[in-house]
């Protein structure tokens, strides 16, 4: 059954929706845009400066390091999350009791806030009293410094996001896998294909849309990953972990750079939506044909 | 250094955040007319004293007066959007120097030049290198509410007595222990380096010790090379040559002090010395109270650069947190009246006292040698009664820009990854 255009809802019903969206989405973005052209200390009013804040940008070598982390931290985000995401939530969603239990128990960092996360992880991650004291006394290690170790820093943000956001695309490959049609699978077993050939050749393929939307949620997800740095590192050691979201929160919080601040924050915004339309773009998913079987 | 008593508020983003909205919402400042606004920092024991004084002065008056408290990180930033706006507070706690500098060029603190000039004993009640601190460009902005807190050399007494050594008293002397400390595997200084503002202690006192105060007062003013003035690098040199040393050992970078790990590494004998303000003693207290009931915990002044031109007995930290008022305020003459009348009565430096803090008020050392903690409160009101000059913590007293790219700036060269010819390029075109 077709519905046609003067049978659609009107836009009494869309208003609600609209405003919030206007009112909490477009206006902020819009009143940053206008920051960005002004220099404003949080006291008084703010001055127009013409493109002066813009001009900063290349010359400041934070935001250009910034980016770079920005960028290095996403990347190892999905490379690390993309394959075990994938591998977990296509076998927790076989039909076995044991594999629901351990999924279960997997799925508890999604009920934690980021911040409890961040502080649970910087007091294990301590360098006298945490697990790598311990550890590097046992293994003779020279020293037990993690999160203050300029490369080790950065991996350590990369694992404890991984531990907290992995339950949270494991749960997507999940439900996309238990809706696989089973007789794709059982042709393949007739014609003897052998279980990673299964897996390969009907499973990834079958899954491919979920892989671009949990790719898309984790590539603008990770410009995002404030807070987790924010509170195991702030940046540190030196610059080592200072990802440009840090690096905008302090110009405008801590050194009341307001104006410049808000020309770093159209700038990420600019890169997130740019980052999403291309994965969208490159993969074909705009189109979003169905390969399901009926569908 | 960023704060009075760094009350563990670690994780709080989130607390802060909720304490933003339901303090944030429907209060009425000057405008609002009905009641007098204070805003401070959460501290149990103060602002119990505050509000006591506030109780008593309500009394008197026909305009209520009410206490408004706010976690530390979330202060800065609220008051910071609220002066100038319909709900700012009418009297505001705040750090004196480059912090209420930000406010005056603003016009939005209230003159106290005259009120202390009608008010003679008043203003003498003050240690003046402690008032002196309020001051911006010859007029006093405010009062300081609380108490001094210079920056110490904290020591592990059975530590230093194992390993055969007295509290150094200068460099040389702190470099012999250094060598003698890690041949006993005891890390010789505990540096919270996490965090930029514990190095700014070393580097501040060393400036002061090598230089002068006036190589701080130049880089105050905004004087030209004043990053590169011979006793900065020097100072960073030091700084970068005790770290070579093995000084604050190998995973400095990644204490906290706010976790109270810093602390409790000097209380455990992992490390020997802490330099740190006078605040870490309440948390002594509470986190290992055995520690200083057995007297373990010892104190002394930062060691003598030997052929400094600094004073030996000069001082760096917080001389205190001030109250100023919003020259905006409906108030002013009451909020004038409310600082006269408290901030120095003797009830109110008493209650002080008592909750181990060391008033920045003259004549008080009979009445602190009465004190629970007389020997820390007596050694930290001398120290600042013969300092020559307190230097306020740089991160207080420059502009907030300045204060955030020098921290990190000093982070990278404690971790070698500048030099200090870089640090003073770097730091010389943030202004």
């Amino acid at each position: 059954m077709r519905t046609s255009a003067t049978e659609r809802p009107g836009f009494v019903w869309v208003a609600p929706a609209l405003l919030f969206f206007g009112l909490f989405g477009l206006a902020p973005v819009l009143i940053v845009g206008y920051l960005s052209f002004t220099s404003w200390r949080g006291l008084g009013d703010p001055e127009w400066v013409g493109l002066a804040n813009w001009a900063a940008l290349p010359g400041d070598g934070q935001v250009r390091g910034g980016l770079v982390i920005t960028m290095t931290l996403t990347a190892l985000c999905w490379v690390t999350q993309t394959p075990l995401a994938l591998a977990f939530g296509v076998w927790s969603a076989g039909p076995q009791r044991v594999r629901a239990v351990v999924s279960a128990v997997f799925f508890l960092p999604l009920l934690l806030s980021t911040a409890a996360i961040a502080l649970v992880w910087k007091a294990l991650l301590d360098p006298n009293f945490g697990i790598p004291a311990q550890v590097s006394e046992w293994l003779g290690l020279s020293h037990s410094n993690v999160l203050g170790h300029s490369s080790l820093a950065l991996y350590a943000i990369v694992f404890i996001v991984l531990w907290q956001f992995l339950p949270f695309h494991m749960l997507l490959y999940q439900a996309a896998a238990r809706q696989v049609p089973r007789s794709l699978y059982e042709a393949a077993e007739l014609d003897g294909a052998s279980g990673v050939q299964r897996f390969l050749r009907i499973t990834v393929p079958q899954l491919r849309h979920t892989i671009i939307a949990s790719s898309v949620l984790m590539l603008v997800g990770s410009m995002t990953y404030f807070e987790t740095v924010l509170l195991l590192t702030a940046g540190g050691p030196g610059n080592a972990t200072r990802i440009l979201p840090l690096h905008m929160y302090n110009q405008g919080f801590v050194a009341f750079e307001m104006g410049y601040a808000s020309a770093i924050a159209v700038l990420l915004v600019i890169l997130g939506t740019g980052l999403s339309l291309l994965v969208v773009r490159a993969t074909g998913y705009s189109r979003m044909t169905s390969q399901r079987e009926g569908m | 250094m960023s704060r009075t008593h760094r009350i563990r508020v670690i994780g709080s983003t989130s607390l802060a955040l909720s304490l933003l909205l339901a303090t944030g919402c429907g209060t009425s400042g000057p405008g609002g007319g009905d009641a007098m606004q204070v805003w401070a920092l959460e501290d149990a024991a103060v602002n119990e004293i505050v509000e006591q004084r506030i109780e008593a002065f309500n009394g008197t008056q026909d305009v209520p007066t009410e206490l408004v408290t706010f976690v530390n990180d979330a202060y800065k930033q609220r008051l910071q959007v609220a002066l100038g706006s319909p709900n700012a507070p009418d009297v505001f706690f705040n750090w004196g120097g480059g912090n209420l500098a930000q406010y005056t060029q603003q016009d939005q603190v209230f003159d106290l030049t005259q009120a202390l000039e009608d008010n003679p004993e008043f203003r003498d009640a003050f240690l003046p290198s402690v008032l002196d601190v309020a001051a911006i460009d010859g007029s006093y902005y405010g009062v300081p509410l609380l108490g001094v807190q210079p920056v110490v050399m904290y020591y592990n007494k059975p530590v230093l007595e194992a390993a055969g050594l007295e509290p150094p008293e200068t460099f040389d002397d702190l470099y012999e222990a250094i060598d003698v400390l890690q041949e006993e595997g005891v890390t010789p200084i505990v540096l919270p380096g996490a965090q930029g503002w514990t190095q700014l202690m070393w580097f501040s006192y060393l400036v002061d010790r090598i230089g002068g105060p006036d190589v701080f007062q130049a880089v105050v003013d905004g004087e030209e090379g004043s990053w590169e003035d011979p006793a900065v690098l020097e100072a960073l040199e030091m700084c970068q040559d005790l770290v070579d040393r093995g000084a604050f050992g190998n995973n400095f970078t990644s204490i906290d002090y706010d976790n109270g790990s810093a602390s409790a590494l000097l209380a455990n004998g992992d490390s020997a010395m802490f330099l740190m303000g006078s605040w870490d003693i309440s948390r002594q207290m509470e986190d290992s109270p055995e520690f200083v009931e057995n007297d373990e915990l010892g104190f002394t002044a930062f060691p003598v650069v030997e052929g400094g031109a600094g004073e030996p007995n000069a001082i760096v930290g917080n001389p205190s947190n001030y109250f100023s008022i919003n020259s905006d305020s409906e108030h002013t003459e009451t909020a004038v009246d409310f600082l006269v009348e408290t901030l120095a009565s003797d009830e109110y430096v008493s209650d002080l006292i008592d909750v181990g803090q060391v008033p920045p008020i003259e004549g008080i050392e009979e009445q602190l040698q009465e004190s629970d903690h007389a020997e820390f409160a007596t050694f930290t009101h001398g120290l600042v009664s013969d300092a020559p000059t307190f230097t306020q913590s740089w991160d207080q007293a420059l502009d907030p820009a300045v204060a955030e790219a020098m921290l990190t700036n000093l982070q990278l060269v404690f971790i070698g990854d500048i030099t200090p010819e870089e640090f003073g390029q770097a730091m010389e075109q943030t202004r």
